[in-house]
């Protein structure tokens, strides 16, 4: 188990001061200056070294992004965006770092802002988090008092910062749809190439990353990328906030270190799943967008990018939801589907068209008022949808109910059977053949 | 996508217009964006109509692309394709949103959403008879280890159970919702797992410092101990002697002839290089250090070290700084090198009302909270 001083986030449940008097006093703002002075090679290889792979869901390694950005800038300044759009299903963590340790992410937008040239940031945050929002901007109004933040700041770069939020749309947190949204458009991913490191917001350089992403990186860079690769597994490097949701004892949201085992996180920190470990129907281990993992096999499950991978499955966000045998999983995932036939931008037919499709096929599924057939070309259609999308939407929709037919296709074909045996209950006419 | 339209012009208001607060918001929030970049002040803008009307209207669909200088197809996609934005009246008292997405599901979102259906109405987006309260079903809020959930205005109720529920919304009606405490509404801080914490459990770990940095940055900024310097008159052993004694009183003694504004000039240099003598009569009394000495530093112009040099000398109390008579403010401001601070900043008269009532005290002296 991770111990209290490897955690990097001192105060994630609020319990303590969130002030940046407070925020100094657990070690954060602790030598920035000194970080900055150490140069941006210094800060992108430190973060390189550490194995820090993105925290947002898709696990691309920070550094290596960091190191996109023009080294010298063309005329056209340099913008680092933060995605707080947390609006995964399951997803929870960002939420707990803005309201009560804002200045982790705020010194962290100092850090990676120096080491890509730009001198402002914006952190795009859901609408939905009022309070959140207004916590950090607290937060930011003090480091600009105490002389952080803004021009000719005590640490010697200049650096604004920005909060900026959003309306109610999920597709926002896709990088580039975020950045439309952020230039006062619908949020509609653009195309890729150009990528947002050359052609971002305001047609300026721009990284988007994550808000765990960023929080993390001064105190990877105080401490050391050996310090960071001494959790979790090659590649999978480091300390995550695990926020575990559905049907554990005691849900919360935790930092522990990467490839710790399944079994071990929920009884450490949920007091096991409810009903005992039999009882265990399906998780979904990183958030909606991941297929659904069988429960037998997720008990020994590593909690790392690989490790899930391996199961068919992803860490995501590690968003871990739990679903006990009093779960009907068949609805569970057309709740999701009706999620992203909601949350379609609209922007790609067959994302538009095919989340709502699949979405009223699952809804048939549900009831079993369907053919056993209709599971395969349910499976076809999402096929169809994944990978035909400019944006990863139309992926993150067909992979729940794919996993869904691929592990719970017996349960499917049950609920078929018993409604066509009670099919004259549901008011069907038997007719004789001519 | 859902298909999101405006309002019937018969609910449509004629016209819109920030109000003086709001206007010099708006003002403000449109030049944190790049020249040329007004633009994307429009979801800031859009949403602050909305609190102010409750509902997104043409007119302030109109108004906000006239003050951002866009097409009103423009802002008209952005209010329609962000759900947040409601495009007709919704409850004055509470709009309440209901997250029904899988992990709220799973932990009985859909009691919830009978809850609403039963107390509010059949359907969602309808206001009840009164028109005091609306509801609907939103998809994930993000409070997920917090489920089930509803969002009313600008708070999340978290943990709920239907009964909890209906007592909530019994209260929004009544107007009484501001007394609802937010949050998890069972026992539990926030995201933690209810019962106790399982992590971030060791008090107060020490703060997280590099020791090598530390070491030098302590080489710099804290003043040399004086606890094991002999008290005697001679000049050497004053810790702030940094040449031999024979050169200073010699540079007093040149300053002390020349004119009268240079002599100012050279008492002031004198001062800064010998601080004036520890055995002075003019030093305030010493006492031992009480149990629990006085926060020091809530008297302006009283920081960390000046705290610590304070302690130095023996100042633990309020009730000693305010009892200093001139010619000890005299020593202690040449002894600090304070260049006349500790009158300016009136270091007795503060230091007088916090002895007195302590915070309360100060701000009613002073108007404001201390420091």
């Amino acid at each position: 188990m991770l111990k209290d001083q490897d955690r990097i986030f001192t105060n994630i449940y609020g319990l303590k001061d969130k002030s940046l008097r407070g925020a100094m006093a657990r070690g954060h703002w602790d030598g920035t200056k000194q970080l900055l002075e150490k140069g941006r090679d210094w800060i992108v290889n430190e973060v390189k070294a550490s194995g820090l792979r993105g925290r947002g869901g898709a696990g691309f390694p920070t550094g290596l992004k960091w190191s996109f950005m023009p080294k010298e800038s063309d005329g056209r300044p340099h913008y680092l965006v933060v995605n707080a759009d947390e609006s995964e299903p399951g997803t929870c963590k960002d939420r707990d770092i803005m309201r009560h340790d804002p200045h982790t992410l705020i010194e962290g937008c100092v850090v990676a802002s120096f080491a890509m040239g730009a001198h402002t940031a914006f952190i795009y945050v859901r609408g939905e988090f009022i309070r959140e929002r207004e916590a950090l901007q607290a937060a930011i109004d003090e480091c600009y008092d105490a002389g952080l933040l803004g021009k000719n700041n005590k640490l010697g770069y200049d650096i604004d910062i920005v909060v900026h939020h959003g309306a109610g749309a999920y597709i926002c947190g896709e990088e580039t749809a975020l950045l439309e949204s952020l230039e006062g458009k619908k949020g509609q991913p653009r195309l890729k190439p150009p990528f947002p490191a050359n052609m971002g917001l305001y047609g300026c350089p721009t990284t988007v990353n994550n808000v765990e992403s960023i929080a993390v990186t001064p105190t990877i860079l105080r401490r050391g990328a050996a310090w960071y690769t001494g959790f979790g597994r090659q590649n999978n490097h480091g300390t995550k906030l695990y926020s575990i949701s559905g049907h554990v004892n005691r849900p919360c949201t935790v930092e522990e270190a990467m490839s710790i085992p399944f079994h071990e996180l929920i009884e450490k920190h949920c007091g096991g799943i409810r009903g005992g470990w039999d009882n265990l129907l399906a998780v979904i281990p990183g958030g909606s967008s991941v297929p659904c993992v069988p429960g037998a096999q997720m008990k020994d499950a590593i909690m790392d990018y690989d490790g899930l991978r391996e199961l068919g499955s992803g860490l995501g966000t590690a968003a871990v939801i739990v679903m006990d045998k009093s779960t009907d999983i068949v609805k569970a995932i057309w709740r999701l589907s009706a999620f992203y036939k909601h949350e379609s931008c609209g922007q790609c037919t067959p994302c538009r068209e095919g989340t709502g499709w699949m979405m009223r096929v699952m809804e048939r599924m549900v009831k079993g008022n369907a053919q056993k057939r209709e599971i395969d070309m349910l499976f076809q259609v999402s096929k169809q949808i994944e990978g035909h999308t400019i944006c990863a939407l139309g992926d993150a929709a067909a992979w729940p109910v794919q996993g869904l037919i691929k592990h719970f296709r017996p349960e499917m074909e049950k609920r078929i059977d018993q409604y066509t045996a009670n099919a004259m209950a549901h008011g069907a006419v038997l007719e004789a053949a001519e | 996508m859902s298909v999101r339209r405006l309002a019937e012009d018969t609910v449509q208001p004629a016209s819109f217009a920030f109000n003086a607060q709001n206007a010099a918001w708006a003002e403000a929030t449109i030049k944190k964006y790049p020249k040329g970049r007004e633009q994307s002040a429009v979801i800031p803008l859009l949403m602050r109509a909305q609190e102010q009307d409750g509902w997104v209207t043409k007119a302030a669909i109109e108004s906000v692309a006239d003050m951002l200088g866009m097409a009103y197809i423009r802002v008209l996609e952005v209010a329609t394709f962000y759900t947040q934005f409601q495009l007709a009246p919704v409850g004055t008292r509470a709009h309440v949103q209901v997250c029904g997405t899988t992990p709220c599901m799973l932990r009985g979102a859909e009691d919830l959403i009978k809850v609403c259906k039963s107390r509010i109405h059949a359907e969602p987006f309808h206001l009840n008879e009164t028109g005091t309260l609306s509801w609907e079903e939103v998809e994930c809020q993000g409070a997920c280890v917090n489920a089930p959930m509803v969002m009313i205005f600008k708070d999340t109720f978290e943990d709920l159970t239907p009964e909890r529920l209906e007592e909530i919304i019994d209260s929004f009606d009544a107007g009484r919702g501001a007394e609802i405490t937010p949050g998890p509404q069972i026992d539990r801080v926030y995201s933690a797992p209810e019962g106790g914490l399982t992590s971030l459990t060791t008090p107060d770990a020490e703060p997280k410092k590099a020791p090598a940095r530390k070491a030098e940055k302590d080489a710099v900024s804290v003043p040399p101990s004086n606890a094991a310097k002999p008290r005697t008159d001679a000049d050497e052993t004053d810790p702030a002697l940094k040449t031999p004694a024979t050169a200073k009183v010699e540079a007093a003694a040149n300053a002390e002839v020349k004119g009268d504004t240079r002599a100012e000039g050279g008492a002031t240099a004198s001062k800064k290089a010998a601080k004036p003598a520890l055995d002075d009569p003019n030093r305030p009394a010493a006492v031992e250090r009480p149990a629990a000495p006085d926060d020091l530093k809530l008297i302006s112009g009283v920081g960390p070290k000046i705290e610590g040099i304070l302690h130095e000398l023996g100042i633990f109390t309020f009730a000693q700084v305010a009892a200093w008579r001139e010619n000890e403010r005299a020593w202690v401001d040449s002894y600090l090198n304070f260049k006349g601070r500790i009158d300016r900043d009136d270091w007795v008269r503060q230091a007088d009302a916090l002895a007195r009532g302590g915070e309360a005290e100060y701000i009613r002296v002073f108007g404001k909270k201390p420091r």
